[in-house]
């Protein structure tokens, strides 16, 4: 290959996978044939298919768990096995193939750990569901996909991963798809993913001319050979990718939508996991997106922009899942913004992005044992002092809430400081732009996400009436809460010190980078970030302790727009779906009247043009013999002529 | 093994079993369905046999047989079959005994013989198997015009609402094109040396303005059989009105017919012609893509829906096929082949849905899913492969054609891409108008509503779910014969695959 010699210092290469590596296809597959049992055995599986599904999940765990610490002794620390040709026709060659790196990693042990939690609330939150045993099907085919698109060694792969990620949240948001609105929720999830996924696949198809493969490491190695403007648009394309699956702007509107799903589903795919597959991507892609200044200046603006639209909308919505939803836009948003600061920022990301996955998922099983208790109340300004009724699911959302906001000691303040922080060690202005964005999310963070602490936990009672005795959840909902309120108080801290370390330096996170020194010292902003949390959190907490109207009341121009979702989904509307409707409608008369009238027309006209012809059917036997006669001739007169070679 | 006469065998056999059906008394319809359904597996059996015996990476055309039939004219009945011609011959031979099995009360309803309907099923599978095996260009007409018959019968006896507006339709519009491909074939054969035999045409050398009109006269015909936009209004309104099974068939089988005659005879034949028209093909191919799908966004009847899906799919084939690389083109071959398998189960589970509900319309439905859950499933699959989503085998044909084309047609590759957006809307919007939501009051009261895929039904859906998949996870078998001929294919038109080229994308850009 003639482009080597362009490429970065660095050549990424992986060893091949041997001994207990090799078999690290065991993670797609036993979650796989799982789903499939479930789904083929139908009612026969009743009884405990549910537990083959947490059992599944377990087993990738554990077996991950072996992997990754399977890396330790290895040069690289990255192996890579290619299962099968998956496509192999001209020059174009796509393996069946899987890469097991730190990166891969610690999305499995996220994956799996978290998701063996959520399995298991599930199996309480979903007892009397009749369909239970499908749900399990569903949640297992989406343990399988996402590990796909996290293990896949090539962009194929993910890409396989990434639309099997799709259909599985759309199976799981219309779950109870019987609920209109839950089925237009899964529609419009799979729709505006799929825009994204139009990027992503003319992204791979711009990796197959310019550099004539997939493959990670071909990619990656050739990337520096590419013209400036190339990286640019490919970049742009897998961002697009991204946006869509990460609930980013501008296609963030169906995120909030998709709580209509049950909501282990909402914390597992539409919290910790899933939404988080577009920071992957860019983290996976981190030496192409760092090759290019003006793509990361957009990257790093999406960031921006998103996590406060996420945190403005947030504080103005009253059902607890979809507060939770915009916090989770915005919280990507954060994401977004570390790895398009790129350099040591992209391992900080993905910390974050293992912090929230902890806290995140935390607080939404808390949310849905608060709703197994109001008889799936969601409205927060419904509740109000369950603290007493609840305790361990006020306590462990309590440590979400605390770790969410960035207090110290919890997770969030290690992984969202140095985000903020980074931010402002952008060059100029920039760094007063982003690195305030930063700030500022972080103040209407602590606020909203108070306000919903509050209203939920403290202040007076403003239950329904039908509800008298609020009760605490069974130990199968409360035992993964405890754990992952013990995640999101300790997790941060252990991943602050090491992780980002091992991402650095063996995933090759973004080593290249030129340093700028911050705008401002770095307690400063530790100050900063720490003093407007509190702020945003004394101020929500004051506000609401006494509790809040239960009606909707009459707001500024800034609320109602915020309840509108600054009006997002009315751009949506105006600008895609009427002009859609419209124009299929408008094709559907023009193809019937119009192409098809055209056709039927020109057979009117032939069967109007015979009947003129008939009067020439005189009915007298000799014109008929006379015209036989005449046709026969012409045609034996036309084969001597070819014979004869006239024509030839 | 290689001696074997495969092809006319598997011609011939179904129609001996037809005449076979066809002479059982009326009043025996179950023998008659399971003779037929017999003797399609048989046929089925023997073309397992032949693709084992073909070699892969061995001559082009192959199990090559001619004798002479018209010999003043040079014309013979010549079969011979490539890796193109076998992967369709395999896929009618799978798709007609499942069809059989579909369609097995479909022809009680009407007043007409049953063992007669199944009998027509059988003579449309001699001449799909026909045409398809034909190596000689007056035999290949004659197939493409004698297989309109069988389906005019299927549609305008045995069909549905306005079948008999259909059936004409049908086969004025096809006959329409046919006439123009005569005329195509015997200028042909003026020019080519007073010969039907596609080896020794391959090699003529024609003037640029007689290749430019026979390239058009063959391309007339396969455009509307395909059916490319604008030729497509046809088929809506016969798919609309045939039985699912014929429209199975119809669609999954029929139409490739146009895409593969033009891979077989326009471009070999007249290779200066077809890259010289292929702007304007790629530019019909692209336009169809989007069109349709926004017109099955916009439909209200099932199989009309289905069928405008299929022409947006057509409009994929078309790109792959003038985009010519061997990624686009082998993409094409095999969207052919998992068109025929997808859009076959869809129309099957469509017309199980339809047979329980009395009625195609969408707005007749409405969270059936709720009485027939495992029907609503099937349906969801087929879907989901005819939105290629990626583990069903129509992400890799249609992955082919787009990355195949990308490398030669940015602008074309871009906007066919964006299908796969309006194929997720109007798959997932017709799933949801008929199975999900609350429940239609009006299905409640109808009894068939509340049975579920039974056991039938099931063997039906199987074998075709089994197959998406597993091509959808190895297509390396089909795709490995398909390959050479391709590239044969593309030796004939004289195009090479671009090399990988840092450069290409900036060039797009300016």
């Amino acid at each position: 290959m003639t482009y080597a010699q362009a490429a970065p210092a660095e050549t990424v290469s992986y060893a091949t996978a041997d001994g207990l590596l090799s078999s690290v296809w065991l993670l797609v597959a036993i979650p796989l044939v799982s789903a499939t049992i479930l789904l083929l055995l139908g009612r026969r599986a009743d009884r405990w298919g549910h537990w083959l599904g947490v059992a599944a999940v377990g087993a990738a765990f554990l077996l991950g768990l072996s992997y990754f610490l399977g890396l330790r002794g290895l040069e690289n620390r990255s192996v890579q096995l290619s299962l099968w040709d998956f496509i192999a026709v001209g020059g174009l060659h796509v393996d069946f193939g899987l890469l097991f790196d730190p990166l891969a990693g610690v999305f499995v042990l996220l994956i799996t750990g978290v998701g063996f939690l959520i399995h298991l609330y599930a199996v309480e939150y979903m007892a009397h569901d009749e369909r239970r045993r499908l749900f399990f099907a569903y949640f297992n085919l989406f343990i399988a996909a996402m590990l796909l698109l996290v293990l896949g060694n090539n962009y194929v792969m993910l890409y396989f991963g990434w639309e099997g990620v799709g259909l599985a949240s759309y199976l799981l948001i219309s779950f109870w798809y019987t609920k209109p609105a839950a089925a237009t929720a899964g529609k419009k999830a799979f729709l505006m993913n799929r825009v994204g996924d139009a990027g992503l696949a003319i992204a791979i198809f711009i990796m197959f001319a310019t550099l004539g493969t997939t493959q990670y490491d071909e990619v990656f190695n050739g990337i520096g050979a590419l013209a400036g403007g190339t990286v640019l648009v490919l970049g742009l394309l897998l961002l697009l990718g991204a946006a869509g699956k990460s609930g980013q702007f501008p296609l963030q509107a169906w995120l909030p939508d998709a709580m209509e799903g049950p909501t282990p589903v909402s914390a597992l795919i539409h919290a910790a996991t899933m939404v988080t597959a577009g920071v992957y991507l860019i983290a996976r892609s981190n030496i192409i997106f760092s090759a290019n200044a003006t793509l990361q200046l957009v990257v790093v603006s999406v960031g921006a922009l998103t996590l406060l639209i996420g945190a403005i909308i947030g504080c103005a919505k009253d059902d607890i899942k979809r507060v939770l939803a915009w916090s989770t836009v915005s919280q990507i948003g954060y994401m977004f913004l570390g790895v398009g600061l790129g350099g040591a920022a992209y391992a900080l990301a993905i910390v974050h992005l293992l912090a929230h996955g902890f806290f995140k998922a935390n607080m939404f099983l808390g949310a849905g044992s608060v709703m197994h208790g109001m008889k799936d109340q969601v409205d927060i300004r419904r509740f109000g002092g369950l603290s007493k009724y609840m305790k361990i699911t006020w306590i462990t959302f309590g440590a979400g809430w605390l770790a969410i906001i960035g207090m110290f000691p919890f997770s969030g303040y290690f992984s969202k400081e140095p985000i903020i922080a980074a931010a402002f060690e952008r060059e100029g202005w920039t760094a007063w732009l982003f690195g305030g964005a930063a700030v500022l999310g972080a103040a209407l963070t602590a606020f909203y996400m108070t306000r919903l602490f509050v209203l939920t936990f403290h202040g007076p009672k403003r239950w329904t009436e039908d509800i008298e005795h609020p009760h605490e959840s069974p130990p199968l909902m409360t035992i993964p809460l405890v754990l992952l309120g013990i995640g999101s108080l300790g997790a941060g801290w252990l991943l602050a010190t090491s992780v980002p370390d091992w991402l650095t330096t063996t995933a090759g996170l973004g080593t290249a980078e030129a340093h700028h020194d911050a705008v401002l010292p770095h307690w400063a902003i530790v100050v900063l970030s720490l003093g407007v949390t509190v702020l945003g959190a004394v101020l929500g907490w004051f506000l609401f302790r006494n509790g809040t109207a239960t009606s909707p009341q009459p707001a500024g121009v800034l609320v109602t727009a915020a309840r509108k979702n600054l009006y997002t989904d009315a751009v949506n509307e105006a600008v895609f779906e009427k002009p859609g409707i419209f124009l299929t409608r408008a094709l559907v008369y023009l193809d019937n009247r119009g192409i098809d009238g055209l056709i039927n027309g020109l057979a009117a006209g032939v069967g109007g043009g015979s009947g003129r012809l008939r009067r020439l059917q005189t009915g007298f036997v000799r014109s008929y013999a006379t015209s036989i006669l005449t046709g026969a001739l012409l045609v034996v007169a036309a084969f001597l002529a070819v014979q004869a070679g006239w024509l030839a | 093994m290689s001696d074997f006469p495969f092809l006319s065998v598997l011609t011939v056999a179904p129609l001996v079993g037809a005449v076979v059906v066809a002479l059982l008394p009326r009043s025996r319809p179950t023998l008659a369905k399971q003779v037929a359904l017999g003797w399609s597996l048989l046929v089925l059996a023997l073309s397992v046999v032949m693709w084992v015996t073909f070699q892969v990476g061995g001559d082009r055309f192959q199990f090559r047989e001619s004798y002479p039939w018209i010999p003043n004219w040079g014309v013979n009945f010549t079969f011979a079959a490539d890796g193109i011609a076998l992967v369709m011959l395999m896929l009618i031979a799978v798709l007609v005994p499942l069809v059989i099995l579909a369609s097995w009360h479909d022809a009680e309803s009407s007043k007409r013989s049953v063992p007669v309907y199944f009998a027509l099923l059988l003579v449309l599978e001699c001449t799909m198997i026909g045409v398809f095996a034909a190596a000689d260009v007056f035999l290949f007409y004659v197939f493409f015009e004698v297989m309109l018959v069988p389906m005019y019968f299927l549609i305008g006896s045995y069909g549905g609402h306005q079948r008999q507006y259909a059936a004409v339709k049908f086969f004025l519009y096809s006959l329409v094109g046919g006439l123009f491909m005569l005329a195509a074939v015997i200028g042909l054969w003026v020019v080519g040396g007073k010969t039907f035999d596609w080896v020794a045409l391959s090699q003529v050398d024609i003037t640029t303005g007689a290749e430019r009109w026979l390239f058009l006269g063959f391309f007339v015909a396969f455009a509307i059989k395909a059916p490319f936009f604008p030729f497509h209004t046809w088929l809506p309104d016969a798919g609309g009105a045939a039985p699912a099974g014929a429209a199975a068939l119809l669609v999954g089988v029929l139409d490739k017919v146009g895409t593969f005659g033009i891979l077989r005879y326009c471009l070999p034949l007249f290779p200066d012609a077809a890259q010289w028209f292929a702007p304007w093909a790629l530019g019909l191919a692209v336009i169809g893509i989007i069109y349709a799908a926004l017109l099955a966004v916009g439909q209200n009847d099932l199989k009309r829906l289905v069928s405008y899906t299929s022409i947006a799919h057509f409009g994929f084939i078309g790109v792959g096929i003038f985009a010519f690389t061997t990624q686009a083109g082998t993409g094409a071959v095999l969207y052919m082949v998992n068109h025929g398998l997808a859009t076959g189960l869809l129309f099957l589970v469509v017309g199980m849905l339809i047979a329980r509900r009395g009625s195609a319309l969408v707005s007749d439905f409405g969270g059936a899913g709720k009485l027939v859950p495992v029907l609503a499933g099937v349906l969801f699959f087929a879907g989901l492969a005819s939105l290629a989503l990626p583990g069903t085998a129509p992400f890799v044909s249609e992955f082919l054609v787009l990355i195949g084309t990308f490398t030669v047609n940015k602008p074309v590759a871009v906007i066919a891409t964006l299908g796969i957006i309006l194929a997720a809307a109007y798959v997932l919007w017709m799933v949801q108008r008929t199975t999900q939501g609350t429940l239609n009051p009006a299905l409640t009261e109808i009894d068939a509503m509340k049975r579920d895929l039974n056991l039938r039904e099931k063997v039906v859906v199987a074998p075709l779910i089994a197959l998406i998949l597993v091509l959808g996870f190895y297509p390396k078998p089909v795709t490995d014969v398909i390959n050479p001929a391709i590239q044969a294919t593309m030796e004939d038109v004289g195009r090479t695959d671009p090399a990988p080229s840092v450069d290409t994308v900036q060039e797009a850009i300016r």
